[in-house]
């Protein structure tokens, strides 16, 4: 059987460097940090102070009191970013065929703050289990593609994926296999997350897995640099329409881009840490080239998972090498990590619109706050540091990994 | 309106994010306040929290409006 193409043909962005998409665009292009001291709680007791916020936001600018109390704020993330892109992908829910329409949506965590809060209050109780009855449905990953479809009619596909960091990541090969395969029109994909709360800082600092550059939080995310100690937590989400080509071309949709294929790989090594040898990650990249019908040399930039940790950036670079060869010196690898932190369940979304937006205005997003090379890294790697590079892109991967050593790769080519 | 009477509204205004002149003795947490199952269980829990009593499953099945609300807890707090 024939597989159907599929386009992307709306966005929508709800991140630390921008509230929307353009906005988003604008910081990526600028080079901006979305660091700086939490504001959420207070952090006295915490080993790392700071994170990438979401910020000049209230929940009131978009929901009821009511809806306010039924949603998490990764929930509340996830129906800002798809409608959003569902406005810009120039639908008309009054005539799309809502059956065709599904919902696959990544999420690392869900409703952390929900969880938390439930519990300490039960646990400040006399045991008498008073939970709230919308603990469950207000935390559970899955709530925010159930809300997205509520909000919209939309009867198609719809679940989440949970994969830690790689969730979105692994929605959007969902969703694009669904419409290959013809079992929808229509998908809006992505993820969110909100875990910028006591549990999520405190679990994560306990891993060692964050920086701790309290007194400079915009440098701390410095992926590939030297003297990097850690990912600095962020939030947020990010959506994509994708559209059968057809359907798109019927409609006289605006065409972002293809998703051309996906690859999946586990590393079956270690819950957290990465495989020394980069044997998942080198899978991964490979099979999304072969699922994508490209040969290496037809990569020109790799938005990397490149989360500023010691062992990671290395081992993930190593792996481009293996894969590319000597075409791994023509690549413009990028981390936008060093600018919004690390969305967790979000980031396979928010950095493929990275990508995508990179590909439309030919010019790749930099790598901030590298100062001192690191003498484990090839040095003739293109790791587009500290400023943007004009480059006329044709296709494009976006890289996500997550702990439990799953690996997810999305490849995104131009139509122009 | 009692204590009693006014606080079960305030609670109502609050969760079901409703406007307080629409939370009159008749009106239905469902049928009029657009409450739903899960609001329903909520709008109980804080009764029994904010009145410092217990209200048994089978007795919150016939709270449904704010009247029955009020006056369940004006009997139960005698």
């Amino acid at each position: 059987m024939e597989l159907k193409r599929v386009v992307v043909t709306g966005l929508g962005a709800l991140t630390p460097i921008g509230n929307n998409v353009k906005e988003y665009w604008e910081g990526l292009k600028h080079g901006k940090s979305g660091a700086a001291p939490i504001t959420y709680f207070d952090t006295e007791l915490f080993k790392t102070k700071f994170a990438c916020e979401i910020k000049n936001f209230d929940a009131k600018d978009y929901f009821d009191r009511k809806e306010i109390r039924r949603l998490d704020k990764f929930a509340q993330y996830a129906l800002i970013s798809s409608d959003e892109a569902i406005l810009d992908s120039g639908i008309d829910l009054n005539v799309v065929n809502k059956h065709r329409v599904g919902v696959i949506w990544g999420a690392g965590i869900g409703g952390l703050e929900t969880f938390q809060n439930e519990v300490i209050d039960f646990a400040k109780g006399d045991g008498t289990p008073r939970f709230n009855p919308f603990f469950i449905p207000k935390m559970i990953a899955d709530i925010a593609p159930g809300n997205i479809s509520i909000k919209h009619g939309f009867m198609g596909p719809n679940y989440a994926t949970v994969s830690a960091c790689a969730s979105s990541a692994n929605a959007m090969i969902d969703a694009l296999n669904y419409i290959r395969l013809g079992y929808s029109d229509v998908m809006v994909t992505g993820g969110s997350e909100a875990a910028v709360t006591q549990a999520g800082m405190g679990g994560f600092n306990s891993m060692h897995a964050l920086s701790t550059r309290n007194d400079d939080p915009q440098k701390a995310s410095r992926p590939f640099d030297a003297n990097r100690d850690g990912f600095v937590l962020g939030e947020g989400s990010g959506a994509l329409i994708l559209e059968e080509y057809e359907h798109a071309k019927a409609r006289g949709a605006k065409i972002y881009a293809e998703v051309i294929g996906g690859g999946m790989s586990s590393d079956a090594y270690h819950m957290t840490a990465p495989h020394p040898e980069g044997t998942g990650v080198i899978a991964v990249m490979k099979n999304c080239l072969e699922n994508s019908n490209l040969k290496p040399e037809d990569v020109d930039a790799i938005n990397t998972h490149g989360t500023s940790t010691p062992l990671g950036d290395v081992a993930e670079l190593k792996a481009i090498k293996k894969v590319f060869g000597e075409h791994a010196k023509n690549i413009n690898i990028n981390s936008t990590k060093s600018m919004t932190g690390h969305l967790l369940g979000a980031a396979g979304a928010v950095e493929a619109i990275a990508s995508i937006l990179a590909m439309q205005n030919s010019l790749v997003p930099p790598t901030i706050n590298h100062e001192t090379a690191d003498e484990n890294i090839d040095s003739e790697l293109n790791l587009t540091l500290n400023k943007p590079q004009e480059r006329k892109l044709k296709v494009v991967m976006s890289n996500t990994f997550g702990f439990g050593g799953h690996n997810a790769c999305v490849a995104f080519k131009s139509l122009d | 309106m009692s204590d009693i009477a006014s606080r079960v509204k305030a609670i109502i205004v609050d969760k079901l994010g409703v406007d307080e002149n629409e939370v009159v003795t008749e009106a239905s947490f469902t049928n009029d306040l657009g409450a739903d199952s899960l609001d329903t269980v909520e709008l109980i829990m804080e009764f029994e929290k904010e009145f410092d009593i217990q209200i048994p499953d089978d007795q919150a099945e016939n709270i449904s409006t704010v009247g029955q609300a009020t006056s369940y807890i004006e009997e139960a707090k005698k």
